[in-house]
């Protein structure tokens, strides 16, 4: 074992635990909480594969961001167990078997996938991750759908000024 | 074992300089707390703290002392965990920063050849943008787990001023990064360093104004220090607080001064650059002092200015806060780019 599989087994166990524990928390701001742990490993994963741009650009949107607003809603809708709707016995079952289903056919998608077949992921290699490498995909060949994603950005900016617009 | 084939002076190089930089950092802090004070006192026209020791300089450590004497209060009704969490992330966030910074060139010491820098990755600003937004959550997390309306009205400003201007800072960044073609500090530092090239305060006067109001906004400096109005939230997020937990807070907010102040030289004012001075043509650990008596230098004369501006303007009304920051801030930032962009290509193109 090298430093790099010690850490990617640190960064594993921490991934997987914190989101058991956003599942298992009943206070909605600690799920918010584990959440931004997991992001937090994740990125960890993604340092390792020597994809430092995106490690801190998954922080900076998704952990910075996304998850403060998150955390906004949450805390002003004030939560708690009276107006958490309870759900009977049934419902939890069949919840569970859908979502064991779901989990079989993604496992069994990526093992038989013919992109994964016989490839380990390059730790601490790839460059495809660096700002420079990523920049130029980016605009170059895959110029259209990145801008066409930015017009779904775009259109999501409109939705939301008129939805506040409406209140 | 292969773990411990390992460059061990290189390890222990670097926590020593860890250690230094974070000591110093909060020293300086603690310093910066008593700088304030003085100012004050000198802008209103009265002494200031001068009982304790020769020109009262020993007023932070009797401060430190009070904080740590007092009694230590955890609100029955709040969340013991995320209440010591808070503060702990608040000071954490702000330390973390100085990993990045160029403090300046390298030391050459028993035969090795020393960076003074933590780490120069080759995303260095963004790691700070990371790092601030990591900030956000000390106040929303202490605000919220003090299970008081006024800490967490005000831990909601705090986080969307800072959401806010988080975004007109990005902007104005980016047209140093497209000056620099860099993100490491280092390099953006080397660039101005270089013979024949300016300090990039010359190029983007615009965006350092528009970065310095953001960095006033991001450390809740007034005029911006809404999450902490008294008149209308008491005291703040950070009202439940009390003892070295507050204390911590308090000191969270000077070293963020002090963090975006060294931010700001490394960016537009030339890092540990000293003007007129060609550094190659002395002996690398003498350029090496210059240099961070250089950059202290700025970074007085920043916190200088965040004092001078502190105790000068009054605070802004919330609403009046929002419309700077989204329809003043935000399309200046975007104008600036664009017209950094456009002369760029010109220039490569003629």
């Amino acid at each position: 074992m090298n430093i790099t599989q010690i850490l990617f087994f640190l960064l594993s166990a921490m991934a997987i635990f914190s989101a058991i524990m956003v599942l298992v928390s009943r206070n909605p701001v600690h799920s918010v909480l584990w959440l931004i742990a997991v992001f937090f490993a994740i990125s960890g994963h993604y340092i390792l594969l020597n994809a430092q741009f995106l490690a801190i650009v998954n922080l900076i949107v998704y952990a910075g961001a996304i998850m403060v607003l998150f955390l906004f809603v949450i805390m002003l809708m004030n939560l708690n167990k009276d107006t958490e709707p309870k759900k009977n016995i049934w419902m939890k079952l069949a919840g569970v078997v859908s979502g064991g289903c779901f989990l079989m056919v993604l496992i069994s998608l990526v093992r038989q996938a013919a992109d994964m077949q016989g490839k380990a992921a390059q730790t601490g290699v790839g460059d495809i991750g660096l700002i420079k490498n990523l920049g130029k995909a980016l605009f170059s060949d895959f110029v259209v759908p990145f801008e066409i994603s930015s017009v779904l950005f775009l259109s999501a900016m409109v939705g939301a000024v008129v939805i506040g617009k409406k209140a | 074992m292969t773990i411990l084939a390992f460059d061990w002076a290189l390890l222990i190089e670097k926590l020593v300089l860890i250690a230094i930089i974070v000591f110093g950092s909060l020293g300086i802090a603690l310093y910066t707390t008593f700088a304030e004070r003085k100012v004050a006192a000198i802008l209103q026209d009265r002494p200031g703290p001068n009982r304790a020791g020769p020109f009262g300089l020993l007023q932070p450590f009797a401060d430190g002392l009070k904080l740590i004497m007092k009694e230590e209060i955890i609100p029955n009704t709040s969340n013991k965990v995320l209440f010591i969490l808070g503060p702990a992330m608040a000071m954490t966030a702000a330390l973390m920063t100085c990993a990045v910074i160029p403090w300046s060139s390298h030391v050459e010491l028993f035969d090795r050849k020393i960076e003074l820098q933590i780490a120069d990755i080759n995303i260095g600003i963004l790691y700070v943008f990371g790092v601030v937004s990591m900030g956000v959550y000390g106040i929303m997390i202490g605000g919220w787990a003090s299970n008081n309306k006024f800490s967490l009205m005000a831990a909601l400003r705090g986080a969307s001023q800072a959401i806010s201007y988080e975004l007109a800072m990005g902007l104005a960044l980016i047209a140093v990064l497209m000056l620099s073609g860099s993100l490491s500090l280092k390099t953006i530092v080397g660039e101005q360093m270089a013979q024949g090239n300016l300090w990039n305060i010359a190029y983007q006067p615009l965006g350092f104004l528009i970065f310095f109001v953001c960095a006033l906004a991001e450390c809740n400096r007034t005029p911006f220090d809404l999450p902490e109005a008294e008149n209308e939230l008491n005291f703040g997020y950070h009202q439940e607080y009390s003892s070295m937990k507050l204390g911590f807070y308090l000191f969270a907010e000077y070293v963020n001064m002090i963090m975006s102040s060294a931010i700001m030289a490394c960016l537009y004012f030339g890092g540990y650059d000293v003007p007129f001075l060609d550094e190659s043509t002395l002996a690398p650990n003498i350029a090496a002092l210059i240099g961070v008596g250089a950059l202290l230098v700025k970074i007085v004369i920043f916190i200088f200015i965040f004092m001078w501006i502190r105790w000068t303007i009054p605070r802004f009304r919330y609403d009046q806060l929002m419309n700077l920051g989204w329809k003043t801030m935000i399309p200046l930032a975007l104008a600036n780019m664009l017209i950094t962009g456009a002369v760029i290509l010109w220039r490569a193109g003629g």
